[in-house]
């Protein structure tokens, strides 16, 4: 959050005729004290330096604790060796390709996980009778760890790629509904009332007020929606996989490679946080009217 | 009961008669009769929950659990007690929600700048002042034209000088539309200011009514001013004798 601020030592005291002219020295009011400005209170060094360090530091224990042979490399490989191995992994091909596999894998499944919940959640926020119909079975089917479906849809679906994008379509699309029901639902009577006295037709208070209003209960719901993803994603890919990131993992695990575990774990959370900042310039741009806090 | 005979000649622009509602059994809206002229400015008074609010959101349309006649132009038009924009469209585009067909953006520039607002035609509901925002919401009641322009206590929630000059912006859109008004208020000296008719509401009904013949701009020192506003006051069971004397 952004303060203005007069600048400082204005040009002539607001009270002049109180304080005298000039500057007051110190000490010429005992018992006062100034009220410091925030920005006088700012650090100097820059937010990003700050929120990088730590992450560095911690890095930079684990070369410690591995070169000096406290860690040894069957339990965690040094970072060193990781950034050797994961250059190799990239060099060879089969890193890039396995993520091109992961990532057709979780976007098909949010496509149609995202088609899934939205649907169902308009459906079950508009109308009384959607409601009646769709929340009831999909409030009990939410409680279903969707994990636990592996071994039916692998008898559904076979071992391919539909099982895989079953699971992620699955997991993405409860909290979608839920997140996106409830926006609906929590959409203001007043605005809706005012739309009505506006003349807005049925159609135009759902496009002008109630979606507008669900919107940001929906991008939290699609926040929620990336991180199962690649939950699912993981699950997913280290059964009956022949491709992917999970099965580089798979495969690691039985050579005991704990360089190449690490290296996939790593492009899991570089890929989250890939998610994560699509996720968040969405909200900065479809919800800059957002009159909310937004930090100091 | 006191209603309104003299202005019969004329078509009128609201007619409500017999007009009842029940919340639960209990009727909030008691066999009403109310007739507003074209282009009059008509105060309504009154307790809280004396029903007043309820009538209003009747002749917007709003509330359609009635009994009795109630009969409004086509084309009318509210401003709440809350501004009620829609925080994620720009000013302008809560100005134009609604209208029918493509308006552009001149309309909505034009009705903002009869009310003042010309500047903020491009900001975010979020970043206007209560004053601003109210305007906003009066400027979106104005740009459909109405015959009939339903306010519901919309300076109630304004800061006491902002409130003046909301008044005063009020009765000048008034003057320069020419539409009828129905002002639910319970500001006595702001319905004695602004209107041509005052009404009194209590259990349901019109319980009285009052013609308010000062010619305008009003003077609230004005000794006729005062004397009304006191009478009124009795009527809503304010005892006003210290002032009187």
């Amino acid at each position: 959050m952004s303060i203005s601020h007069a600048p400082p030592n204005p040009p002539s005291a607001d009270i002049s005729g109180i304080s005298g002219p000039g500057h007051p020295g110190k000490g010429a009011f005992p018992g006062l004290q100034p009220v410091v400005p925030a920005s006088a209170r700012r650090a100097r060094v820059p937010r990003w330096l700050r929120r990088t360090t730590g992450p560095l530091l911690l890095l930079a224990l684990w070369q410690l604790l591995s070169a000096t042979g406290v860690l040894a490399p069957d339990v965690l490989a040094s970072p060193g060796r990781i950034a050797h191995v994961g250059w190799d992994l990239v060099s060879d091909g089969s890193l890039p390709s396995a993520m091109a596999t992961s990532l057709r894998r979780v976007a098909l499944g949010l496509v149609f996980g995202t088609v899934t919940g939205t649907g169902l959640a308009l459906f079950a926020g508009l109308f009384r009778i959607g409601e009646d119909l769709v929340d009831a079975p999909v409030q009990m089917l939410r409680t279903v760890p969707f994990v636990g479906l592996i071994p039916l849809f692998i008898i559904w679906f076979g071992i391919g790629e539909a099982p895989k994008t079953a699971i992620i379509t699955l997991g993405v699309t409860f909290p979608l509904y839920l997140n996106v029901y409830a926006g609906i639902r929590g959409v203001d009577a007043q605005l809706i009332e005012a739309g009505e006295s506006l003349g807005l037709s049925r159609w135009g208070l759902v496009r002008h007020v109630v979606l507008p209003g669900a919107l940001p209960g929906a991008l939290t719901g699609l926040r929620y929606s990336l991180g199962i993803a690649w939950l699912a994603l993981v699950f997913a890919e280290q059964v009956n996989a022949d491709s992917g990131i999970g099965f580089l993992m798979v495969q690691a695990r039985d050579f005991l490679r704990t360089d190449v575990i690490v290296v996939c774990l790593i492009v899991y959370a570089f890929l989250g946080l890939l998610a994560d900042f699509i996720v968040r310039s969405l909200e900065r741009l479809l919800l800059q009217w957002r009159p909310t806090f937004t930090g100091r | 009961m006191a209603t309104d005979v003299h202005r019969s000649v004329t078509r009128p622009a609201v007619h409500v008669e017999g007009l009842t509602r029940s919340f639960d059994g209990r009727a909030v809206i008691d066999g009403l009769r109310l007739d507003i002229a074209p282009g009059e400015f008509v105060a309504l008074l009154g307790r809280s929950g004396c029903g007043k609010s309820t009538l209003l959101r009747i002749l917007a349309g709003l509330d359609r659990d009635i009994e009795g006649t109630a009969l409004v132009p086509r084309r009318r038009a509210v401003a709440f007690q809350a501004p009620r924009l829609m925080p994620w469209k720009k000013v302008w585009r809560n100005v134009l929600l609604g209208l029918p067909g493509r308006p552009e953006r001149a309309v909505a520039e034009r009705a903002l700048d009869e009310v003042g607002l010309g500047h903020r035609v491009d900001a975010w509901p979020k970043t206007l002042s209560g004053g601003e925002a109210q305007r906003a919401s009066l400027a979106r009641a104005l740009v459909r034209e109405p015959d009939l322009l339903l306010l519901d206590e919309p300076f109630g929630a304004l800061d006491a000088l902002t409130r003046i000059r909301a008044q005063r912006l009020v009765g000048e859109v008034w003057q320069r539309r020419g539409c009828a008004v129905l002002l639910v208020t319970h500001d006595v000296e702001e319905a004695v200011l602004l209107a041509d008719r005052v009404l009194v509401m209590d259990r349901g009904r019109i319980a009285h009514e009052q013609a308010v013949g000062l010619d305008r701009p009003r003077e609230i020192t004005d000794p006729r001013f005062a004397a009304l506003r006191a009478r009124l006051l009795g009527l809503l069971g304010v005892d006003t004798a210290t002032e009187t004397a």
